[in-house]
């Protein structure tokens, strides 16, 4: 009875449709697959958390929800592949290795920017340590399942990660040198090296001691095992190849560099992020087989942000990487669809393989791709209706589905408004939040701390 | 270029041909030519689209637009079918050329002066010809910018520039087009960009702080506002005592006489209703520039006539309970208001090219079509008083034309001719270098 209280509230405190709704079948729209093409006049059908049906005058049972999609475009939920929105916090910058920390540890399922997220038809992301380190913290893939316990959140079989970082933010480079105050190791990018060398120096020892153990243990059970080193235990994954990848880096030479270190060690990369330089070494980058994952046209912030070009994406991706379009920034991750379509404006991309950016792709560098990216029967009902077709500048989102639930329903948002309008005029005039004196209330919103452009350890109002 | 002009007609169904001199040539200034774009749709902006027209143009102007006019013999002639003719974009709220790369080359900024008071910091001396950022964005369709500094309270004095010069006297339209003021926000040090880091740490301090700097900004106003009244006496009357010249208050004078627009940076309902109260007192002609919380503020802005610059339509709304959409359709709102604006990037340079994409996002959600287009055309020429020569296809009017393969707002639309001045510009820049250097990397 208690749980069904609170279920309750949830659902009255998000204005969410209730999540028992196991089947709607959304009819007539323009069906953007990703996989088989634009399908005109198509119905989609999803029942019990997957699509049970792509195609004409398909049948539902009596009470499933219809949706009349006529006009409309029904796309796979936009997978954001470099995100920092409901992390309470994004840099554990105070060493060069913090592969112990986990991001999975600092969710906030009550972060607005994930509805907002929900609202530019994104279901699904990869939430990433910042870039202070070498090599940071552990990834989370979630579904942005808004509303939701953090635990649901969670994306199942989604491949761990790591974060890892080359360049500017690494060395700290727009860090103040305070008189008395010892920089952190590293201070340039031969250090950067030298420390992603060290740390799989001490992770292929460690590996080696477990696995001698391992081997020991067998003839003589009374044997002590090995300290567990939290911090080489991920390490020792990657080069087991059970934990991906994700690259932090923007300069041809860095990129370079951490392919030379990768095959050293006998570990791939999976993804090159920001990789804004990637257009001048894509051949290698394919060789290694990582993808990379960058903006669109963000370019000029920084030093080595002074030659990303446009084209970044079509280079790449005629050189044979899996690139996707990523936002860093809770901000752009609501328009990905945008950044998506400039990659047929610059480059020349068809639009099935700019559509891929934000859905196959990323889903490919996160090891979902089995379950996300594309609409085909049996896949995950994630999905986004969209007014217009989703690279036009002039469309928005109508709704969206997660595992066949709505999180976002546009009609609906419009709907409450006049009454969550009269709720804050009531909550203002309430005696706990009148201004303390002096007229007005001062109005200064509460900004929680950010992920930026580029994970830059500034974090702007 | 005539020959190869002469060529590309010839080739005829050949797209993407390039007229004008390259970008690499910096110090060279293509000439302003005589031409007729044939065979398009105009869009005029102030009135009816012309199908299948001509616009002519000759010595920087528009001389010609309609379905039935005479091409002047000598004329290079573009072949417009299938094709649209729209007026240069113009983004009235950014600081192109004054910043190459802001972090970690300080060097290369040039946006905000030391101290709080800084009326004689003029952007259109530190706007950097040269810069990358103006190749990139003008070849996205964007002829025009207003470039301001950011520091202070009294930021400097904002250049109005065609994005296209050897030299910043070559660019400038209006090179002292507005003063900027960054109005004081409650509960930070000082407005916009220049704000200290310390926080008051109550209201009342708060409050206090925020006067403190108002009547900072007051009495130098008041400061100019005598200094050319002393100057204006002195000029009829030489027997009175000489005022001495001060390079700081005269160039405050035609602002605080309401000759010349005033932008204040304010984002917030008590900000903006700060500014506007404070213009008022002043007598000053106000625009206000961020204006995020405009739309709540839309009936007094309408009644006072005050129109906005908006930046944010791409930020995130600033309170968790704001609508999802709060910002997309704020300039949807102002327009069912009657509010004039118009719509900016705000941004230093480097996104200033994505303009278009901050209108369309506009019409998803609200605002007519058409309206967008007007939003980064018309209308910033109308608020910066350069409407007689910016930002429609009117015969006079300056020849800053964008020719495009689609509608002017869509990402996937090419631009495929650029008209500056008259003046035809190559279509390359910095990074379409780039591209050509490393494409066919094998």
């Amino acid at each position: 009875m208690r749980r069904l209280i609170l279920l309750l509230g949830i659902i009255a405190v998000f204005g969410l449709t209730a999540y028992a709704q196991t089947e709607t079948l959304i009819r007539n729209a323009t069906v953007l697959t990703v996989t088989q093409g634009a399908l005109q006049n198509t119905d989609v059908l999803l029942r019990n958390g997957k699509i049970a049906g792509v195609g004409k005058n398909l049948k539902a049972s009596a009470n499933a929800r219809m949706i009349d999609a006529t006009g409309k475009f029904v796309m796979p939920g936009i997978i954001d592949c470099h995100s920092h929105s409901m992390l309470d916090t994004i840099n554990e910058g105070t060493l060069a290795v913090t592969s112990m920390v986990r991001t999975q540890d600092v969710l906030n399922t009550t972060d607005v920017d994930l509805y907002r997220e929900l609202a530019g038809g994104v279901t699904t992301l990869n939430l990433l340590h910042g870039s202070a380190n070498p090599i940071g913290g552990l990834n989370t893939v979630v579904k942005i399942k808004y509303g939701r316990p953090a635990s649901e959140f969670l994306f199942p079989g989604a491949m761990p990660g790591i974060k890892f970082a080359l360049g500017e933010n690494v060395k700290r480079s727009s860090q103040p040198n305070l008189p008395g105050v010892t920089r952190r190791y590293p201070n340039t990018r031969m250090g950067v090296e030298e420390t992603i060398r060290d740390a799989f120096t001490r992770a292929r020892d460690y590996k080696r001691t477990w696995d001698e153990y391992r081997e020991a243990v067998k003839k003589d059970k009374n044997l002590i095992p090995p300290r567990r080193d939290l911090q080489l235990e991920p390490l020792v994954e990657i080069l087991e190849g059970k934990r991906y990848v994700h690259a932090h880096c923007y300069i041809a030479s860095e990129i370079l560099m951490l392919i030379s270190i990768a095959d050293e060690f006998g570990f791939k990369i999976k993804t090159f992020q920001h990789v804004l330089e990637g257009y001048k070494v894509a051949k290698e980058i394919a060789q290694h087989g990582a993808g990379a994952s960058i903006f669109a046209d963000s370019w000029g912030y920084k030093i080595e942000a002074y030659d990303a070009i446009p084209y970044n994406a079509a280079i790449m991706t005629r050189a044979g990487v899996v690139v996707s379009m990523n936002s860093d920034s809770d901000e752009r991750a609501r328009r990905l669809n945008i950044e998506a379509a400039k990659a047929m404006h610059w480059g020349d991309l068809t639009e099935e393989q700019a559509l891929k950016l934000v859905t196959l792709n990323p889903a490919i560098q996160l090891g979902i791709q089995e379950r996300v990216g594309s609409i085909e029967v049996g896949k995950d009902a994630d999905i986004a209706i969209w007014n217009g077709h989703p690279f036009s500048v002039y469309s928005r989102v109508d709704t969206t589905f997660i595992d066949g639930d709505v999180y976002f329903d546009r009609e609906k948002d419009l709907a409450r408004r006049p009454e969550l309008a009269k709720e804050r005029a009531t909550l203002e005039q309430a005696e706990p939040n009148k201004p303390p004196a002096r007229g007005q209330s001062p109005q200064t919103p509460r900004r929680r701390p950010s992920g930026h452009e580029d994970d830059a350890e500034v974090e702007k109002p | 270029m005539k020959i190869l002009l002469t060529l590309l007609i010839c080739a005829g169904s050949v797209v993407a041909q390039q007229i004008g001199n390259p970008t690499t040539q910096q110090g060279v200034l293509p000439p302003r030519g005589t031409f007729a774009i044939r065979n398009a749709r105009i869009v005029t902006v102030t009135g009816p689209d012309i199908e299948n027209g001509t616009v002519v143009i000759r010595d920087g102007k528009i001389e010609a637009v309609g379905t039935n006019v005479n091409v002047p013999a000598g004329a290079q002639t573009i072949d417009g079918r299938g094709l649209s003719v729209y007026p240069g974009m113009i983004d009235a709220g950014t600081n192109m050329g004054l910043v190459e790369v802001p972090q970690g080359a300080n060097g290369t900024v040039d946006l905000s002066e030391v101290g709080d008071l800084n009326p004689n910091a003029k952007a259109i001396i530190a706007v950097n010809p040269h810069s990358a950022h103006i190749g990139v964005t003008r070849v996205e369709g964007i002829t025009n910018t207003l470039t301001a500094p950011t520091g202070g309270l009294i930021s400097g004095q904002a250049a109005l520039i065609n994005l296209l010069g050897t030299a910043p006297k070559e660019m400038a339209v209006v090179p002292q087009a507005a003063l900027v003021i960054n109005y004081p926000r409650i509960g930070f040090g000082g407005g916009g960009f220049g704000g200290g880091f310390q926080q008051p740490a109550n209201l009342a301090d708060t409050l206090t702080a925020n006067e403190r700097q108002v009547e900072q900004i007051r009495k130098m106003l008041r400061d100019a506002d005598a200094y050319g009244r002393a100057q204006d006496a002195y000029a009829k009357d030489k027997s009175l005592p000489r005022p001495d010249r001060n390079v700081v208050l005269e160039p405050l004078v035609p602002y605080v006489r309401g000759e010349q627009p005033v932008i204040f940076r304010a984002d917030r309902e008590a900000e903006i209703r700060g500014a506007i109260k404070f213009a008022e007192e002043m007598k000053l002609k106000p625009i206000i520039l961020g204006g995020n919380d405009a739309w709540k503020v839309a009936s007094l802005l309408k009644e006072k006539n005050i129109p906005v610059i908006l930046t944010g339509v791409f930020s995130l709304p600033s309170r968790e309970d704001d609508a999802y959409d709060a910002l997309y359709e704020n300039p949807a709102k102002l327009q069912q208001a009657g509010v004039r604006f118009c719509i900016s990037t705000g941004d230093a340079g480097p996104e200033v090219r994505n303009l278009a994409q901050y209108a369309g996002m506009a019409a998803a959600f609200g605002l007519s079509k058409a309206d967008a287009v007007k939003s980064v055309t018309l209308y910033p020429a109308q608020i910066l008083n350069v409407a007689d020569r910016l930002g429609s296809i009117e015969v006079g009017k300056m020849a800053n034309l964008v020719v495009t393969d689609g509608d002017l707002l869509e990402i996937r639309t090419r631009i495929k001719y650029l008209l500056i001045d008259g003046r035809a510009v190559v279509l390359t820049s910095r990074h379409t270098e780039l591209n050509d250097a490393f494409k066919n990397r094998k």
